[in-house]
């Protein structure tokens, strides 16, 4: 079978080793949760809780507060105890609503819709929005937004994303392993919603038998299709999946995929809109792994919404060695974020642990000019030549480089013999760009 | 509420690659051709290498003392610089010749522009151009040649009511020169010149100049030797593939069509090879053009530096000065790398064309 990719790119290890075997395993319920406002791209939701509510597992706790929003659930059932400033696995403190639980986990009523797909299209958008659902491969876009494109846009191919290029983690493979038909559901609501002709599935190459796996269940769908990706990183960015699975470029500038007629969803995104059309059931839980050489049993957990990492770790035992860096998100594009006392969001597909050495960062020596990060770079800019111009100030060329379309992928730090932190002076660049633009 | 950890921007992984791992294993990529040229050579050949690289060490380290710069002589570029150097001189030269030529280099080379990364010119390079400019005899005379290059020499002796003075160009030069001379000279009729064209194109001379039977400079004697190590370099992805093949497959065309004694297309299909193989074409090509400071960073610049330097090096053999032209092109082409870059950024992943 060959395999389908675009050009650039890098192969670090992979590193699943750790939990690609692990099948989910669920936290005990937590007793304490802190659900952040701000889980998404896009405006925060609004609180419609005070202290001292008494609230249900699954209770709307907050509200979406536009159309590029989402509302919040209470992932436990119990009171709520504040309101105030968290940890945010993103690295900054965000508004939260923290829930003391009551261990008895009282939830809301669902519904069972056998004939789920015959709902109306708004019908299930609906139940899409009101679930709260927003991209879980990290981006973290309301869902509901990224299936309403214009009109003059049609979209005829819908692409889940299976691929989870990131080294470590292993929870997108665990539930297309796990919750195949889940997925494939997922999937034709997707179709159906948009009325797209074709699905397609991709899946990195160190996946084999989640490939198998799907193909078998996709046999008998003439219009829905696995395709196998080669083992590459970063396979599963947006616009370097849909070039591998269609041939299509997205446009750069700020060009979205419908502009090509693609959507594409993750694996674990399907499944939640399955479960929010069928059972009416909100996002209020999530696949992560937890992972990382010195943690003593790396797992993939499936956990609550804003269950505290610390919490998550200790259902691993804990680690072997000292933790020299916490990671939330995978190894390339993931955060390192100051303390294990941090709510897991939706987005939050791992946890990584590494000890102080693998957490060490070498100083920057001068650019040798060895065209290494020319030649990863899957947006085909010359980062170099950005940083370059970032360290002289000079923002007309800068922007001229094409900082903008930068995905921040990491690839050109990674392969960097002088180990100049290439990322970090690109996104100097692009808050200053996206500074002047405001002006 | 617990400890605060380390935060730093992704990614938290990084390629297990450093500058002065790049460095050593260039050198690694050079042993080999070093084993051959004292196989060939002697001793001789070790020795002048070492002298070379401790010269260019020392002048390096005492530069950057001077300039009140951390030293990083453990970063292996001075010493591949010291190779480089002294691969570019012949075994018989006195010792001082290579000490002279990588003083030059890491002097006037690099540590004038501020160092690594911001040298202009390939150090090694600029350090042979300034001996060959010096002492243009000791650079090109003295030359010890392996015994083979008796072919040369019988098969053009051989030949009958030659001019007095033509033996003596011929047989002097390296089997370049000999191209030479025969190409400039009008004193031989052109069945003779033919006669040792294809003389010097026979799989014979070619298997000789392949795997080191020929005379030359230290570096240059085996091409062989020398593809093993650009081998090594490549399965490891520090040198790139753009520049030696565009440049190699660049001097293979222009020689086939321009290479011949008769007129364009004139040449059989061997003398582009003869023409890969002798000089430094092939070190040229795989461990100077390739010098990453001195070469463009995009991939389409990089194919424009190599054919540019093919392109130089034809017009240099077959029609200037010189015999050999591989040094001289590369250094021209160093010179146009910035303006290579500015005009060869690549078009952005999804940009619509204008
Ligand atoms: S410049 Fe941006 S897109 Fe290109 S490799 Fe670096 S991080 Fe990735
Ligand atoms: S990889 Fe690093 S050293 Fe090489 S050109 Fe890019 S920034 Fe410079």
């Amino acid at each position: 079978m060959g395999f389908k990719t675009f050009p650039g790119g890098v192969h670090p290890h992979d590193s699943k080793e750790y939990s690609k075997n692990k099948p989910v395993e669920i936290l005990p319920l937590p007793i304490k949760v802190v659900i952040p406002l701000s889980q998404h791209i896009g405006a925060l939701s609004k609180p419609i809780v005070k202290v001292g509510d008494e609230v249900l597992n699954g209770q709307k706790i907050a509200e979406s507060s536009g159309f590029v929003s989402i509302p919040m659930h209470a992932s436990i059932s119990g009171k709520v105890t504040g309101i105030d400033k968290f940890n945010h696995p993103t690295g900054i403190i965000s508004m939260a609503i923290e829930i003391t639980g009551d261990e008895q986990d009282d939830r809301i009523e669902l519904t069972d819709e056998i004939n789920y797909l015959e709902l109306p299209v708004d019908e299930m958008k609906n139940r899409i929005s009101e679930a709260g659902i927003c991209g879980m491969g990290g981006a973290g876009f309301p869902t509901h937004v990224k299936l309403s494109p214009a009109a003059e846009k049609p979209i005829d191919t819908i692409i889940l994303n299976g691929v989870e290029c990131e080294p470590y983690l292993t929870a997108d493979y665990r539930i297309m392993m796990e919750q195949p038909d889940d997925i494939i559901n997922g999937l034709k609501i997707f179709m159906k919603i948009i009325n797209a002709k074709k699905g397609i599935i991709g899946i990195e190459a160190n996946k084999p038998d989640a490939i198998k796996l799907m193909k078998n269940k996709l046999k008998k769908e003439s219009d829905l299709e696995v395709i196998g990706l080669k083992l590459k990183y970063p396979q599963g960015a947006e616009k370097q999946l849909i070039y591998a699975a269609t041939n299509r470029k997205v446009p750069n500038k700020g060009g979205l995929p419908m502009d090509v007629g693609v959507i594409v969803q993750n694996v674990g995104t399907a499944i939640a809109v399955y479960e929010a059309v069928r059972y009416k059931k909100p996002l209020i839980e999530r696949v992560i792994t937890v992972s990382g050489k010195i943690v003593r049993n790396p797992k993939n957990i499936k956990a609550r919404i804003g269950t505290f990492f610390s919490d998550l770790l200790e259902f691993c035992d804990g680690t072997t060695e000292d933790i020299g860096k916490i990671i939330s998100g995978g190894p390339m594009m993931g955060f390192a974020i100051p303390s294990l006392e941090t709510p897991m969001t939706k987005g939050c597909s791992g946890l990584l642990l590494f000890n102080k050495k693998e957490g060490h960062k070498e100083d920057e020596s001068v650019c040798l000019r060895c065209g290494r990060c020319v030649d990863v770079c899957p947006m085909d800019l010359v980062p170099s030549l950005i940083a370059h111009n970032v360290k002289h100030e000079d923002w007309i060329l800068v922007e001229k480089f094409g900082v903008m379309d930068c995905m921040k992928c990491g690839s050109c730090s990674y392969v960097c013999p002088s180990h100049i932190k290439l990322i970090q002076w690109i996104n100097i660049g692009k808050l200053k760009i996206n500074e002047l633009q405001k002006k | 509420m617990s400890d605060v950890y380390a935060v730093s921007a992704a990614p938290h992984i990084k390629q297990n690659i450093s500058v002065s791992s790049v460095m050593w294993q260039v050198v690694l990529a050079l042993t080999p051709a070093l084993l051959v040229g004292i196989f060939f050579f002697g001793i001789q050949s070790f020795l002048l290498t070492l002298y070379g690289v401790v010269a260019a060490i020392v002048t390096e380290a005492l530069i950057q003392r001077l300039r009140k710069v951390p030293v990083t002589i453990s970063d292996g570029s001075a010493v591949v610089t010291g190779i480089l150097v002294a691969f570019n001189i012949n075994s018989a030269a006195p010792w001082w010749l290579p000490v002279i030529g990588s003083v030059f280099a890491i002097a006037i080379g690099k540590q004038i522009f501020g160092g690594l990364g911001f040298n202009i010119f390939n150090p090694a390079l600029l350090g042979r151009a300034f001996l060959v400019a010096s002492w243009p005899t000791l650079m090109t005379a003295g030359w010890k040649s392996t015994t083979p290059v008796a072919l040369f020499k019988s098969s053009i002796n051989g030949l009958v009511n030659l001019p007095s003075n033509v033996p003596a160009v011929v047989t002097s030069a390296t089997p370049l020169g000999v191209v030479k001379a025969l190409r400039d000279t009008t004193q031989i009729s052109s069945d003779m010149a033919e006669t040792v064209m294809n003389n010097l194109t026979s799989m014979d001379t070619l298997q000789n100049l392949f795997w080191g039977n020929i005379g030359g400079v230290i570096g240059e004697v085996s091409a062989a030797a020398l593809l093993l190590g650009a081998a090594y370099l490549a399965w490891k992805h520090i040198i790139e593939w753009r520049i030696p093949i565009s440049y190699i497959a660049t001097v293979f065309i222009l020689t086939y069509i321009f290479g011949g004694i008769n007129g364009l297309f004139s040449a059989s299909i061997m003398l582009p090879f003869f023409h890969i193989f002798s000089g430094g074409l092939i070190l040229g090509a795989f461990f100077m053009a390739t010098d990453m400071v001195t070469s463009p960073v995009t991939k389409k610049g990089r194919i424009i530096f190599g054919m540019g330097c093919g392109i130089l090096t034809v017009v240099i053999r077959l029609a200037g000065g010189y015999p050999e032209g591989v040094s001289y092109s590369i250094l021209l082409m160093n010179i146009t790398v910035p303006l290579i870059d500015r005009y060869t950024i690549p078009r952005i992943f999804g940009e619509v064309r204008k």
